[in-house]
């Protein structure tokens, strides 16, 4: 049985590697420090939808993703993996949105794509770390969902086996089809980018880029191969009410940021006894540590 | 998170090379495949941005599965069950991340499912995984096998196994035998023709890196009645058609993650590959220097990874109130390490462009007549890639057992312990000058070249350089070295005895090869000044060992010899 398999990827500032500069004055993150990354949960989503795809001979797997023109990056990235292709959901318009405006737009863009059997999604970006979108995309698509997957145990007759890592343990579960499944990041890595790939999909850009590319005979490269052109939709194609995308559909609002600096510059060595530690942990307690 | 090509700038470094353009285009016959394969490039620069990316992946694997399985393949090791070789689990992760990744068959030609990379980029990748994991190049390596395979074989044989080969079949050389090791005319594995054209081989392989392959290039003596060489012929043995089955594997000190074969053959079924006879005299030869190539590269990585150990411990161990890299006695063993490293490293790259020039010639001209000076220039390649390539199979092994020995000095105690990587680093090490030939006979292959002036000629062309004007003392003393090299290899001439030319064959090999390597990082440093440093201290080490061994060659009469000789 072949599958549309849709994949929501992320393009997220590399948080694991965050410098002085990560955040503005207002409380916003300074993407222009930090480098734009494939976020590591949405690569092993990839690789479950990629392992569907293996199993299921004929299957697509298309990236959907939001955000600058740029993030097309994390479509060739998942090209490189395996992925057939992808759109950008981009739009000046759609900045600066919630967990809540992002999922609306997101639903918005899967209804466009229209016939798919599942969507995979990391289980969270480490930006924002909610872990809402993909629930919250479910639930506008009036969907089943599946979190915290961790593998894809079966996918026939219209139902999907699910594999759960839950905090006390593991949960199979069964859902119907179409459905939404978010990868927890203990899922198997994603597969290494291929050399054919890699050299085969290195062109591949959204309308956008094409548009500022310079050499003439990659531009009729681009022209020539369908699977080199990448979708980039905006918030009027995807039919996108204005006013529940970008700020004004966010009701979230950032009140106040703070640095949190931690000021312990030197280790303290403890006696070997009860009385030091019980001392240390009444200590950790008041100071609001731990407890 | 980690990558071993970009973390490496000196890769990048020899990958551009200015000879890449001529060996690009030559073999991608000005860029004409582009049209038949999606992946082919465009031109020069698409080429070079694809070898970029591909070693990127390369680097990225390496750092982020292959290094991190190493202690665990190290210890786990491959087992025998039902005369079938397991490998260790993270051998196994390691060759299913390689397959993915669409990393075997590198330089295969695309009609075949290669990437029809030229041998530097692919001896680069070599490179990287060695540092990773050095017994995993050997099974990753093999992948070698087919480029005899494709240079010998009838097309139908090409077509037969070379797309398994890219898809991820691993490949293994069966030359030795328990009487048949660095003298493989005593070969003995029996080969006998069926009517139907196919071929049966019985007897018994030892010391089969990777013997339980899925294909496997076979050395047995097809003429019944011969004793030598040219009874010999190469086969091809197909594993699915059964019939050699793995007796043990054997307990080695190092590489201990590649399984290392006893094989027994049974009537196994095999397909005559080339021409009867030229199994050792031809085909054999072209599958060792393509090993040899292989070992240095893995030598290479050796080094890469000693040095670093060494470096990271120098910087963190503290005594005296200091790192000890501030010690001078250390900083000193860790700057001779990093120039034998880059002396290596500019050697295997030297030698793996001439192999290419070489090779994409001879297989131009199985798709037409080479012009006469496309011939004169293949003669003159081939010369240079025959020259280089034992001298940097000797050299570049003897120095990563150097740095691995100096890697674990600087560990000081701790090296000594199990605790650290440098002792697998150690151990993996000893068998690079041992294996493909050992450093004697890799002596053997290069002395000819010192009597027929190949390295001569090498050095003259080197020193006709524009160098910079910070580098014109370094050029001159490599003058005088040259000549120093010349006296001595004509005072071995004036003896013309054979036995004083082979007591002093190592010693005039080891010259010209200080000689050619320090002409080569002075090379680098002319085009990139990060390498200066190293030129530096690698011209004050060729130097001393090039007087070291004039003085001894100068002083050395013909009556000296019986001294040595012990019995």
């Amino acid at each position: 049985m072949s599958l549309n398999i849709v994949v929501l990827a992320k393009q997220v500032p590399d948080t694991r590697n965050v410098g002085k500069d990560a955040m503005k004055e207002d409380g916003t993150i300074n993407r222009a420090a930090l480098p734009a990354i494939f976020n590591p949960e949405d690569l092993n989503a990839l690789e479950q939808a990629l392992r569907l795809k293996d199993a299921n001979p004929g299957s697509t797997v298309t990236i959907l993703t939001m955000g600058l023109p740029r993030a097309s990056e994390v479509i060739r990235e998942a090209m490189f993996r395996g992925a057939d292709g992808g759109i950008v959901l981009t739009d000046r318009t759609l900045g600066g949105a919630d967990t809540l405006a992002t999922s609306y737009s997101l639903a918005q863009a899967v209804k466009k794509i229209g016939n798919y059997d599942i969507i995979l999604g990391g289980r969270q970006a480490i930006d924002g770390d909610t872990a809402q979108v993909g629930p919250q995309i479910a639930e506008k698509l009036g969907i089943p969902q599946v979190t915290y997957a961790e593998e894809i145990l079966d996918l026939k007759d219209g139902f999907v086996t699910v594999k759960r890592r839950l905090e006390n343990g593991v949960e199979t579960v069964k859902a119907p089809l179409p459905c939404v499944v978010t990868v927890n990041g203990s899922a198997p890595e994603c597969r290494p980018r291929n050399a054919k790939r890699l050299m085969k999909y290195k062109f591949a850009v959204s309308p956008s880029e094409k548009e500022k590319l310079t050499d003439e005979r990659i531009k009729a490269l681009v022209e020539s191969r369908p699977e080199l052109q990448l979708k980039e939709w905006g918030a009027a194609f995807v039919e996108a009410d204005p006013e529940q995308i970008g700020l004004a559909g966010s009701p979230t609002k950032v009140k106040a940021i703070e640095n949190v600096v931690f000021t312990a510059k030197d280790c303290r060595v403890l006696d070997n006894s009860d009385q030091a530690l019980e001392d240390l942990i009444v200590e950790l307690i008041h100071n609001h540590t731990i407890g | 998170m980690a990558n071993f090509y970009t973390d490496n700038p000196d890769l990048r470094h020899h990958l551009n090379h200015p000879m890449m353009r001529k060996i690009v285009e030559l073999k991608e016959r000005n860029f004409t495949e582009a049209e038949k394969y999606d992946y082919a490039p465009l031109d020069f620069e698409d080429a070079m941005d694809n070898y970029d990316r591909v070693l990127n992946v390369v680097g990225e694997m390496c750092g982020d599965i292959v290094a991190p399985n190493a202690e665990g393949v190290d210890h786990e090791g491959p087992r025998v069950e039902n005369n079938r070789v397991i490998y260790a689990s993270g051998t196994e992760q390691n060759l299913e991340a390689c397959r993915k990744a669409g990393l075997m068959g590198m330089s295969m030609p695309r009609r075949f499912g290669g990437l029809n990379f030229p041998i530097t980029p692919y001896i680069m990748a070599a490179d990287i995984v060695s540092r990773a994991d050095t017994g995993f190049e050997n099974l990753w390596g093999l992948q070698d096998c087919a480029e005899t395979l494709y240079e010998f074989g009838t097309e139908e044989q090409r077509t037969k196994y070379i797309p398994r080969v890219c898809e991820g079949a691993t490949m293994s050389m069966d030359l030795t035998e328990p009487d048949a090791g660095s003298d493989l005319q005593s070969v003995m594995l029996k080969a006998t023709e069926m009517p139907d054209g196919t071929w049966r081989l019985n007897g018994v392989k030892r010391f089969i890196t990777n013997g339980d392959s899925d294909i496997h290039l076979v050395l047995a003596r097809s003429e019944d009645g011969t004793k030598d060489g040219r009874g010999l012929s190469m086969f091809i043995y197909d594993k699915r058609d059964g019939g050699v089955d793995v007796r043990r594997i054997e307990n080695k000190m190092g590489i201990k993650g590649s399984p290392t074969c006893e094989l027994t053959y049974k009537n196994a079924k095999a397909e005559l590959c080339g021409s009867r006879r030229m199994g050792l005299i031809k085909y054999v030869m072209a599958l060792m220097n393509g090993a040899r190539l292989g070992i240095a590269a893995q030598s290479v990585g050796v080094s890469e990874i000693a040095y670093r150990e060494a470096l990271g411990y120098a910087k963190e161990r503290m005594q005296f109130g200091k790192a000890i890299i501030e010690f001078p006695a250390v900083a000193e063993m860790l700057a001779v390490m990093k120039a034998k490293l880059d002396a290596s490293r500019t050697l295997l790259y030297e030698t793996a462009r001439y192999v290419d020039l070489y090779k994409v010639y001879e297989d131009i001209a199985r798709e037409r007549k080479l012009t006469d000076e496309e011939r004169k220039e293949m003669k003159l390649y081939t010369k240079y890639a025959d020259a280089l390539t034992p001298l940097a199979k000797g050299l570049t092994s003897e120095y990563c057992n150097q740095n691995a020995y100096d890697c674990i000095q600087i560990h000081g105690g701790s090296g000594f312990m199990k605790d650290y990587a440098c002792e697998r680093v150690y151990r993996d090490a000893r068998i690079t000058s041992i294996y493909e030939g050992t450093t004697q006979l890799q002596v053997v292959a290069a002395i000819r070249h010192v009597t027929t002036g190949t390295y001569k000629a090498l050095m003259d062309m080197y020193a006709a350089t524009e160098w910079k004007a910070e580098l014109q003392d370094m050029a001159a003393s490599l003058k005088e070295l040259t000549l120093a090299y010349e006296v001595a290899v004509a005072k071995v001439a004036e003896v013309n005895m054979p036995a004083y030319t082979d007591f002093m064959a190592r010693r005039m090999v080891e010259m010209a090869g200080n000689i050619i390597m320090s002409y080569l990082l002075l090379l680098d440093a002319n085009r990139n000044e990060s390498f200066t440093k190293s030129a530096r201290v690698y011209n004050n080490l060729a130097k001393a060992e090039v007087n070291k061994h004039a003085e001894f060659i100068n002083n050395f009469t013909p009556e000296q010899l019986a001294d040595y000789n012990v019995k």
